[in-house]
């Protein structure tokens, strides 16, 4: 495994029922670059992004085959401690789902689940990770409110705090933006480029020009396969393949 | 439409001001307090003391949610976080079934089995001589009638939580049992009040299977194995009797005035409780 991979996917297959969702993908993620996964609505993005931390284990009609290394383990074989891998991940949904507690627990609930106890403690990291999100300066005196009194746009910023609050070393977002206002999307991405120094940031959109905004690194999908993967430059300015061409100009939609 | 809509809404109301009407005899000439707490039963003589049934009602409803609840929360938890989706299947006819059943049928079955399994085992295990008819059995048959109500109700309310709200959790590195104690049932914890209140409701009021197998002897019940009374059965036994006894047919509808005022207090607690819960 190279030094600047984060992830190593390899020989990757998820077959549901009666069709296979993904078709034997082998792919890199870049550290601490933002890696875009690309592709039209069913192409089997979202599956691959909850393959990485495990989640298809609520899906008990997937089976999942072949490998995936982070850090040298291949978390695919991992038993008992899926839940401190599941850790180094924070995820954003496509709408945000804030916990059943009031601000401040949507946080220190992570905060707990790594171990941090000490009241003290939990304050000064709750402000800090809500600070991170860029939601403190509209929060600060409403810490006790159930989060779902905040705006959608607010809600899915303290997902994101929620997520950064168990100190992870990647972010799995899966179209984050999908569900806000313009202004809110437009936070959101800018606290990528920021975090992007810190942690490696897998994102899935099916939108065109937010991968061009902020990627780094693109693979793009198409039907449960991986068709072209590489710096965002290469894949925007000098495709290689037929369908990735007709995809970037809007051919599909 | 507007006529049926004020005919509902005024039904409530209807019933009371009937009921209060029809028990006037027996508020007018007694305290309050007197026909609440005196332990007396005595209407040959005058003697109207509703204590008794009172309390046997409580009794008999408390211990049947005690038992029912954590059956019906840990069925539910179970069927919807640990299994596969063909267990659900398997379970809602056999709810569905035992929810359809008559009430009489409940009792009978509580006569032929309960009652001789408390008073040959259970009674002689916590060393207690006892008939059978008792509180205990009175709440045992009231559990399991009352079970598929709560467990179809909480059942629905796990399943209408988002996934994604339980992969937020794991994701946080939460074990599966960490994302259900504090998510997802405090996320369901207003449906899971609003459930055991229908629950209670249905149990404080239901007659015939408790009729059955109570003992109805009006005495202030001292443990489980004693007997009782309840107050639907105090009507639905004596309605229609003994009327020729002198404030005796106020009496009755005394008792179903403080059924209709307990069922109404509860549904005003429940949606206190909800209320209260439901703001995440």
């Amino acid at each position: 495994m190279d030094i600047d991979t984060k992830i190593q996917i390899q020989n990757l297959n998820v077959f549901a029922k009666d069709q296979q969702i993904l078709k034997n993908i082998n792919i890199s993620i870049p550290k601490n670059k933002i890696t875009v996964i690309l592709g039209p609505s069913g192409c089997g993005k979202t599956t691959l992004l909850k393959c990485m931390n495990r989640l298809t284990d609520l899906y008990p009609e997937l089976k999942v085959t072949g490998n995936i290394f982070i850090n040298n383990q291949d978390i695919l074989q991992a038993g008992e401690d899926i839940n401190n891998l599941r850790q180094k991940m924070g995820l954003l949904s496509q709408r945000p789902y804030p916990l059943p507690m009031n601000i401040y627990n949507n946080i220190a609930y992570g905060l707990k689940l790594t171990g941090i106890h000490k009241r003290r403690e939990l304050n000064r990291k709750v402000v800090s990770y809500l600070q991170l999100a860029a939601l403190w300066d509209e929060v600060k005196g409403r810490l006790r409110e159930p989060a779902s009194r905040l705006s959608i746009g607010q809600q899915q910023r303290l997902c994101l705090a929620r997520g950064l609050a168990v100190n992870p070393e990647i972010i799995l977002a899966d179209e984050p933006t999908s569900a806000l206002d313009p202004i809110s999307s437009k936070s959101i991405e800018e606290q990528f480029i920021k975090l992007k120094q810190d942690y490696s940031i897998v994102l899935v959109t099916h939108i065109i020009r937010q991968a061009r905004r902020i990627a780094d690194h693109v693979i793009f999908m198409y039907l449960g396969e991986v068709i072209e993967e590489g710096p965002v430059s290469e894949i925007f300015d000098h495709p290689k393949m037929e369908k990735t061409k007709q995809y970037m100009s809007g051919a599909f939609n | 439409m507007l006529v049926s809509l004020l005919l509902v809404a005024a039904l409530p109301f209807l019933l009371f001001t009937g009921l209060y009407l029809k028990s006037f005899l027996l508020i007018h000439d007694y305290h309050l307090s007197d026909l609440l707490f005196s332990k007396e039963w005595k209407p040959a003589s005058g003697k109207f003391g509703f204590y008794p049934f009172i309390i046997g009602s409580i009794w008999v409803t408390l211990l049947a949610m005690v038992i029912s609840a954590p059956i019906c929360m840990l069925t539910a938890i179970y069927v919807t976080q640990y299994t596969k989706k063909t267990m659900l299947r398997i379970l809602h006819p056999a709810i569905d079934i035992l929810a359809g059943i008559p009430s009489v049928v409940y009792g009978l079955w509580g006569i032929l089995v309960i009652v001789p399994f408390i008073s040959k085992y259970l009674g002689p295990l916590f060393g207690v001589k006892t008939m059978g008819y008792s509180i205990l059995a009175a709440a045992l048959v009231l559990s399991i009638m009352i079970i598929p109500f709560i467990l179809n109700i909480i059942i629905e309310i796990f399943k209408s939580i988002p996934i994604e709200l339980k992969e937020a959790s794991l994701s946080l590195g939460a074990t599966q049992w960490e994302t259900i104690k504090h998510v997802l049932f405090k996320k369901a914890l207003p449906g899971i009040i609003a459930a055991h209140g229908f629950g209670l409701a249905r149990a404080f009021g239901e007659t015939m299977a408790v009729m059955m197998v109570v003992g109805n002897v009006v005495k202030l019940p001292h443990g489980v194995f004693d007997p009782g009374y309840t107050l639907p059965a105090l009507i639905a036994n004596n309605y229609g009797e003994m009327m020729s006894i002198p404030r005796y047919d106020a009496a009755l509808m005394f008792a179903a005035l403080i059924l209709l005022v307990v069922s109404f207090f509860f549904n005003l607690i429940m949606h206190f409780f909800i209320a209260r819960y439901n703001k995440y």
